[in-house]
């Protein structure tokens, strides 16, 4: 009889299973794995040495790109940071747009999420479906901030501008005339606000159409159910959040702990798991759909009765309007000081942590009271979920492991930064 | 066991597969949500971020001053200024190159020009053949402003209050 040897495979980095750049080095036995050992790297930009020459204000865009499928909430994470060294107040509608695009954040993020994870797994009609709803939602990122994915928009002391009062709209062409373009404009008549309720009011529905799809399909069951189990203690020691924590029943949710912005005026639950495996994962995710919707809702109505200043009216934060800076000489002032030199922060150490749609992202912030970082810190969820792929994977089949990656949902941005 | 038995029909019946295939199906014949990218566009809203312009006064004269706040506050160094006094005493440019290999389109040149000078247009489908075709330089720039001017300028109206 032949004798059967392990042997060491490489998974990545141009596996289309791979997320981006993870490269694997598995052990195997047969097709079971001994060992998956993440060589990590491939994507790294040297996000934390960059901030480290770029003024406060110019580190905001760099923040977009570390997770990218989740935005504004790490450009969240940061400007909290600043906010919390300098002691800025920001004005209350700016805390609930902020909550509010959070929230869209985080559906956006589970979408992609939903669908990448359906793919890997062999369901392919559930990431056409989710991309369709991630295209209005990108639209309110674009009406907002003017691009579609690295928006920009969270600024120290507030958000760069307020919502806008009208959606843009589809123009007709010569494949759909005036008649299809009041079909296809319907819901972009009114403002951004509008727009974004009329989101909220088609989303549950479609959420159950990606549960009629596989909650209860008996292929997206056999190859989620008991794969890649995380016990609750397990979860804690290995630095687990977000929902890989919740999935394993720890009721974990730094919007409820500590919360902040108006989290704590916010109507909602914390979905979690039971068994810890990659169906409960995933089922504590689609609950976080309705539960973002839900908050979503509660913004709208308080943005709606509620105007107001959106960014802090300090000029040694935040820059003065176009209007004050023409015509006012101090304005100006402040405009070219905050523009070249940028602010200072007051010395000392600052730790800002949101609830990320994958976890706690947090950012570790030094000052020593220049106008840039003396050391920026990122705590990126991804990273202590891909360090527990090795013992997740171990003993599962190779195409379990697809799935564990799925669950996981690692971006190399975050975790190589 | 009733559950039992219904459960084991449930299974041999494929009901939840049947479901999500009728989902499929009924999608297989609903109204089309494709935009067909040439031909027809998705919304684009006037707070667009796309390739950068140099605004002109309607007189024909250039908005820039040299000011360079926006070489100074360009996070990835994309942009390159040259100033020189012209015959006239006024401060104007002489080099004005973006590379938008290194532009990450984050806005903040249009939001530290005083005098609304240089600005990022709608324009998003734009392309370079060859090394250094997407350096745009002065007269490129220029040229942009020349070209979307109506563009530019109902959109800064429009935006005007929030910003």
């Amino acid at each position: 009889m032949a004798e059967i040897r392990n042997y060491t495979m490489n998974f990545g980095p141009q596996h289309p299973a791979a997320h981006g750049v993870l490269r694997l080095v598995l052990e195997l036995d047969g097709e079971v794995i001994e060992r998956a050992d993440p060589h990590i790297g491939l994507l790294h930009r040297a996000t934390e040495k960059l901030a480290e020459h770029r003024t406060f204000l110019q580190t905001v865009p760099y923040m977009d790109r570390l997770d990218y499928v989740s935005m504004m909430a790490n450009e969240h994470a940061y400007v909290m940071a600043i906010e919390k060294l300098m002691g800025v107040v920001v004005p209350v509608r700016a805390q609930y747009i902020r909550v509010m695009f959070d929230e869209i954040t985080r559906i956006l993020n589970h979408l992609l999420w939903l669908g990448a994870h359906a793919l890997d797994v062999g369901a392919m009609s559930v990431f056409l479906y989710a991309f369709r709803e991630r295209e209005d939602l990108f639209d309110c990122y674009e009406a907002v901030s003017g691009a579609r994915m690295h928006a920009a928009y969270y600024r120290p002391g507030g958000v760069y501008r307020d919502l806008p009062e009208h959606m843009p709209q589809y123009e007709a062409s010569k494949i759909h005339d005036a008649k299809d373009m009041k079909r296809m404009n319907a819901n972009r008549q009114g403002s951004l606000l509008d727009f974004i309720e009329d989101f909220t009011n088609r989303f549950p529905g479609y959420v159950d159409e990606y549960e009629t799809l596989l909650t209860d399909n008996r292929i997206w069951k056999q190859r989620t159910v008991d794969i890649g189990i995380v016990t609750p203690e397990r979860a804690l020691a290995l630095g687990m959040t977000g929902p890989m924590l919740r999935g394993s029943g720890i009721e974990w949710d730094l919007r409820k702990k500590q919360p902040y912005e108006v989290y704590e005026h916010m109507d909602f639950d914390i979905p979690v798991g039971t068994n810890g495996d990659c169906y409960d994962r995933y089922l504590v995710r689609m609950q976080e759909f309705r539960e973002s919707n839900r908050i979503i809702k509660q913004c709208i109505a308080w943005l709606r009765a509620n105007p107001g200043p959106v960014i802090s009216d300090s000029y040694k934060v935040a820059p003065p309007s176009r209007a004050t800076m023409k015509h006012d000489m101090e304005a100006l002032i402040h405009h070219f000081k905050l523009f070249t030199e940028g602010f200072h922060v007051p010395e000392g150490e600052a730790y800002a942590a949101v609830e990320h749609p994958k976890g706690e992202f947090g950012i570790y912030l030094i000052s020593d009271g220049a106008n840039k970082p003396y050391r920026l810190k990122i705590r990126a969820p991804g990273f202590a979920h891909l360090a527990a792929l090795d013992e997740m994977t171990r003993g599962h089949m190779i195409a379990d492991l697809v799935a564990i990656i799925g669950t996981q949902d690692i971006v190399f941005g975050e975790i190589d930064r | 066991m009733f559950n039992r038995i219904k459960d084991v029909l449930r299974s041999l019946m494929l009901v939840e597969l049947l479901k999500g295939m009728m989902l499929t199906g009924r999608y297989l014949f609903a109204r089309k949500i494709t935009v067909q990218y040439p031909e027809e566009r998705t919304p684009q809203s006037g707070r667009f971020r796309g390739l950068h312009a140099l605004r002109l006064y309607p007189n024909g004269e250039e908005r820039c001053i040299a000011c360079k706040l926006c070489e100074a506050v360009c996070p990835a160094l994309a942009i390159t200024i040259e100033s020189e006094q012209r015959d006239d005493g006024t401060r104007r440019t002489t080099r004005y190159d973006i590379d938008l290999t290194k532009c990450i389109f984050c806005g903040f040149c249009e939001e530290s020009c005083p005098v609304d000078s240089i600005v990022e247009t709608r324009v998003l489908d734009y392309h370079g053949e060859k090394r250094g075709d997407l350096l745009y330089t002065k007269p490129m720039l220029l040229e942009m402003g020349r070209k979307y001017e109506t563009q530019i300028a109902t959109d800064r109206t429009a935006d005007a209050k929030f910003r």
